[in-house]
């Protein structure tokens, strides 16, 4: 069972220990800087940060194992062409320049994935002190379709390598749809098929190019099992991501964050809120929604968390289960963060005061 | 030789003290800065080398205004401060 989790907030790196006590806030690093991402490399101990320093950049630090934290390298776009136009799917001018890491993967292979706004996916062979862009996705000329969210510009959320063969690789975009390779990254292709808007061009609602997946995750005992939450409601697929299918959920469809059973592909949690115009819990009360068969039916997960004035919204990297499955880790807007240790039956507030969190991990 | 100064901000980041370098353009000057501190250019220009967007060069009390490529000229006393604009809560 995990016992560290790393908690990324808008004012600094916290350390969530558990002790005797139960669970607690550690440590804090960076106190004051944005840290929009952690990752914990179980690999080898490696701890990584990502910082989004407003008027410095996006900036990348590491902690070898029981070594103190250094910056290394950020991923970085290449020079972009003198005179090319490069216009998003709104038509507004993409800036090659990394302005969010939005996610960090280990490659499977001793590297890392690190994918980016504007879209950009990264990968290093050296824990982070070189990144090579994968120029086959970048310039592939449907990424011209992509466009910005709830985010100015489009960005890569999500990750997923596939646990019987590293070189396939799918990634989540918002909006972009799903990206799957076959060969490490050679060749990229489109597949985001089935998830739909609600309202729209009846040409656009169904374009996979344009679809908001807010986060995807992989069964890790059925990789051919997807979860994704999307703008408009749930999706899933059981057949590698070629299809997706939508479910509906109670109170709301609605939502960021989701994490999948590491042994049972049909047990996904989701936290919902009243769907995009307002992303508030439903009648101001938390609960976290879990299905246990396959999105056929979810049941409302509300102990311990306030039923009353609570107005937390979880980002897409706000939710986070350990290897056992048991251990589920959550972190809000407003700063609140609990830990469920029956897979969400019920939840205990670590901290009310944390700084508003972005991103919840499991570090060992 | 034109005097660089940077402000205390970003000296919590990244070691920056005052140099002095040659050079006829604000450009020319911040690449021999940088020749030596690698790092201390990645919080001040871009992937493309522009200017980030909440940062400012004063070149002799006046900010340039070619933001993308710094071509502003500087004279061999100038004294330039890179600075940033801190805002938010």
């Amino acid at each position: 069972m995990a016992k560290r989790i790393l908690v990324s907030t808008r004012k600094g790196l916290f350390e969530v220990v558990k002790g005797r006590g139960g669970w607690a806030v550690k440590d804090g690093h960076f106190l004051g800087d944005t840290i929009t991402l952690a990752l914990h490399d179980p690999r080898d101990g490696t701890d990584y940060a990502a910082f989004h320093h407003g008027h410095f950049g996006v900036k990348l630090h590491r902690r070898l194992k029981g070594k103190k934290w250094v910056e290394v390298t950020t991923p970085k776009y290449p020079e972009k062409p003198e005179g090319l136009v490069d216009l998003d799917g709104w038509g507004k001018p993409v800036k090659w320049s990394t302005q969010m890491i939005w996610a960090l993967e280990p490659d499977g292979e001793g590297g890392l994935w690190c994918g980016t706004m504007p879209g950009g996916l990264f990968r290093s062979r050296d824990k982070g002190n070189t990144w090579e862009i994968m120029e086959s996705l970048w310039r592939h000329p449907d990424r011209n379709k992509w466009l910005g969210g709830g985010a100015d510009i489009p960005g890569m959320h999500s990750i997923c390598v596939d646990s019987r063969d590293s070189k396939t690789v799918r990634v989540a975009v918002s909006c972009g749809g799903v990206w799957v390779t076959h060969d490490g990254g050679t060749t990229w292709a489109q597949t985001a098929h089935g998830m739909k808007f609600d309202q729209g061009p009846s040409s656009e609602i169904e374009s996979p190019d344009g679809q908001d997946p807010h986060m995807m995750v992989q069964s890790p005992s059925e990789p051919d099992k997807f979860w994704v939450q999307h703008h408009a409601g749930i999706f899933k697929s059981v057949n590698g991501a070629k299809k997706w299918t939508r479910v509906k959920a109670k109170p709301s469809s609605f939502g960021f964050g989701v994490v999948v059973h590491p042994k049972d592909a049909d047990t996904a949690w989701f936290v919902p809120g009243i769907k995009d115009e307002k992303r508030i819990p439903v009648d101001g009360a938390l609960v976290v929604t879990r299905t246990r068969d396959g999105g056929k039916t979810f049941k409302s997960l509300k102990k311990g968390l306030p039923q009353k004035n609570a107005y937390d919204v979880v980002f897409r990297h706000g939710l986070a289960i350990d290897e056992t499955g048991d251990v589920l880790v959550m972190g809000s807007s407003t700063g609140n963060l609990w830990v469920s240790e029956n897979q969400g039956d019920s939840w205990a507030q670590v901290s009310g005061t944390l700084p508003q969190i972005y991103a919840v991990r499991f570090a060992g | 030789m034109v005097k660089v100064h940077f402000t205390s901000n970003l000296r919590r980041h990244v070691d920056c003290p005052v140099v002095d370098c040659e050079g006829a353009t604000a450009r020319e000057v911040l690449l021999q800065v940088f020749k030596t501190n690698e790092r201390l250019q990645t919080y001040v220009l871009d992937d493309q080398g522009a200017l980030r967007k909440h940062m400012r060069i004063l070149v002799d009390g006046l900010a340039i205004s070619d933001l993308e490529k710094q071509s502003d000229a500087v004279k061999p006393q100038s004294e330039i401060w890179v600075m940033q604009a801190l805002s938010g809560g």
